[in-house]
């Protein structure tokens, strides 16, 4: 094996697209590691971790693209694997837009497209807060999707937003929907009379697809970024949002989302909503019930709960806290009892593999005190997976925090990091694994179709074994996706997976599976 | 602009950064920019720094 480096300078790619591309070589034979990235610190860092780094790193910038790798050239040469890079590259999203003008910066954009409203920022986080700031000055509204972004020139910028009367959605904004266009990671959703301000990606999302299925639709959907609510940023953008809802014609009701703020923060939410004379659902995942009433809001237990009292109170219809299922009580018992029946008296574990952070947040919190679940966003600090004792344990994972998609791209756009996890995670003892499928824009074209491959295999080992798994599952997208959410429920079904109409019922099968296990396996017929 | 009135307005978008963003606007028919951007000064500190000065005594 040879580590080779090439480099090519001046030449600028995106990092999603560079991380894809990583991918794609890596599939190579003969090639058996391999990392292709701008000349950044943290690309560096991240080659010479890897032991990829040779002395032409010393003359890398950020603006130079390089290819380093490790070979076996009595397989495959560097110029073998810099050729499939180039032809890869010409295949990928990157060339799409290739034939269009692209102005070199933020003012000569603006002048090419007269009307400019809304700039939409995911440049790496260092540079991030430039380009914002140039954006606001020129009276522009910002979605700013770039993590690792300063909580100091958040609250600089977001103050300035504010002082303008601009939105600044963000950092690391995964989802807005403004005047009925999806932005980033968004679904495909109706217009309708729902505006929604949510500070937790995929919870927004979950919430959106979840009034959309039952028949109503959003007038705005506006991201503030997971920072907001804390104490340093002060809700400004959760504030901004809220009143320019209240102050919209075609907004009749507002859904407000986030996990539960600083104390300080949330009181000045209430105050809003006290006076607000529109509704106002609240869904602070596992946030003060009590608080929220006493604003005069309506408290949920779970986001397809928040949906579902917004659609009510919406059509002028009673509501009470939803925390059954879509189908029959008797229907959901049958399931639990042939799934239960599936397993051996020793499966006795759970495996949460989640791509959604709230999704997962939610889940734990769902399945509340029943079980010990040990997570990369534990509950409590005593629950972190480095607590694991000796790999036995329930665990629930969200596969998209830092840890795991360093140099790789999210689990939403690839998921390979997850099909991963099934591999390494999964075991003759584990008894459930529960799964989130998001959709919409911004997310792999068929994540439905890679958990039914890992799923596949799973029980084709554990099927040496003389064993099986239950698989439960909940898509987060409509019909109107492009991955189409009732293609991905048969893609979903024909694996032998159980799948929910959403995340919280999908987790409350996982507990009644999980509850009837406890019992005991003997106790099945 | 204020948000309130962005409501009423046809959304335009200038994008910067992941090209998949602005492919996924194009194909649903919205109006928007592609910016060919690059880190400034190379994306090298001391360059930023000076470059982020001069802006600041231009504008003031």
């Amino acid at each position: 094996m040879t580590i080779h480096t090439s480099i090519k300078k001046n030449a600028y790619y995106d990092s999603v697209t560079l991380m894809l591309l990583s991918r794609q070589l890596q599939e190579l034979a003969g090639v058996e590691d391999v990392l292709v990235g701008m000349g950044t610190e943290l690309n560096l860092d991240l080659a010479r971790d890897l032991g990829l780094a040779t002395g032409e790193f010393d003359t890398l910038t950020p603006n130079d693209l390089f290819i380093a790798a490790k070979i076996d050239e009595a397989q495959i040469s560097m110029k073998a694997v810099e050729d499939a890079f180039n032809e890869y590259l010409n295949k990928s999203a990157e060339s799409d837009s290739d034939e269009d003008y692209q102005p070199p910066s933020l003012s000569s954009a603006i002048q090419a497209l007269p009307g400019a409203n809304m700039v939409l920022v995911s440049v790496p986080g260092q540079y991030a807060a430039a380009e914002v700031e140039d954006a606001l000055d020129a009276g522009l509204h910002v979605m700013l999707f770039s993590d690792n972004v300063p909580v100091e020139d958040e609250l600089r910028l977001k103050q300035k937003a504010v002082e303008k009367g601009l939105l600044m959605m963000g950092p690391d904004c995964g989802t807005a929907i403004i005047n009925g266009v999806p932005l980033c990671f968004a679904n495909a959703v109706r217009r309708g009379k729902i505006g929604v301000v949510g500070a937790s990606g995929t919870g927004t999302q979950e919430v959106t697809v979840q009034i959309h299925k039952l028949g109503e639709g959003l007038s705005q959907v506006i991201g503030t970024g997971g920072r907001d609510l804390k104490a340093q940023i002060g809700g400004l953008m959760m504030i901004q949002g809220f009143e320019s809802l209240i102050a919209d014609p075609e907004t009749e009701l507002i859904v407000l989302i986030s996990k539960p703020p600083d104390p300080s923060v949330a009181e000045k939410i209430y105050q809003i909503a006290k006076s607000s004379p529109k509704p106002v659902v609240i869904d602070f995942i596992g946030g003060d019930r009590a608080a929220i009433e006493a604003a005069g809001a309506i408290p949920c237990i779970s986001l397809e709960d928040a949906a579902q009292k917004a659609v009510k109170v919406l059509r002028g219809q009673e509501y009470e806290d939803f925390t059954g299922f879509s189908l029959p009580e008797e229907q959901i018992e049958q399931i639990v009892e042939k799934e239960a029946a599936k397993l051996k008296d020793d499966q006795t574990e759970l495996r949460a593999l989640f791509t959604g952070g709230t999704l997962a947040d939610e889940a734990m919190k769902l399945l509340g005190d029943h079980y010990d679940i040990y997570s990369n966003i534990p509950l409590s600090p005593e629950m972190a997976i480095e607590n694991l004792p000796e790999g036995r344990g329930h665990i629930c994972l969200d596969l998209g925090e830092d840890e795991f998609t360093r140099g790789r791209p999210h689990p939403m756009i690839d998921p390979q990091t997850r099909t991963e996890f099934f591999e390494s995670h999964v075991d003759e003892k584990t008894a459930v694994i529960l799964v989130d499928v998001v959709l919409g824009f911004g997310s792999y074209k068929d994540p439905a179709g890679a958990v039914a491959d890992s799923v596949r295999e799973i029980r084709q080992r554990l099927s040496n074994q003389d064993r099986d798994v239950v698989v439960i599952a909940s898509v987060c997208g409509t019909e109107l996706d492009r991955q189409d959410l009732n293609k991905s429920i048969t893609t979903l079904e024909a694996a032998g997976i159980i799948v929910l109409p959403s995340n919280a019922q999908a987790v409350r099968l996982t507990d009644k599976v999980m509850q009837r296990i406890k019992k005991g396996a003997g106790d099945v017929r | 602009m204020s948000v309130n009135d962005l409501f009423k307005q046809e959304l335009k978008v200038v994008n910067l950064g992941l090209k998949s963003f602005y492919s996924d606007l194009k194909s649903q028919g919205v109006a928007t920019v592609q910016v060919n951007w690059k880190p400034k000064a190379g994306g090298k500190k001391n360059m930023l720094n000076l470059l982020s000065k001069i802006n600041k005594v231009k504008q003031s």
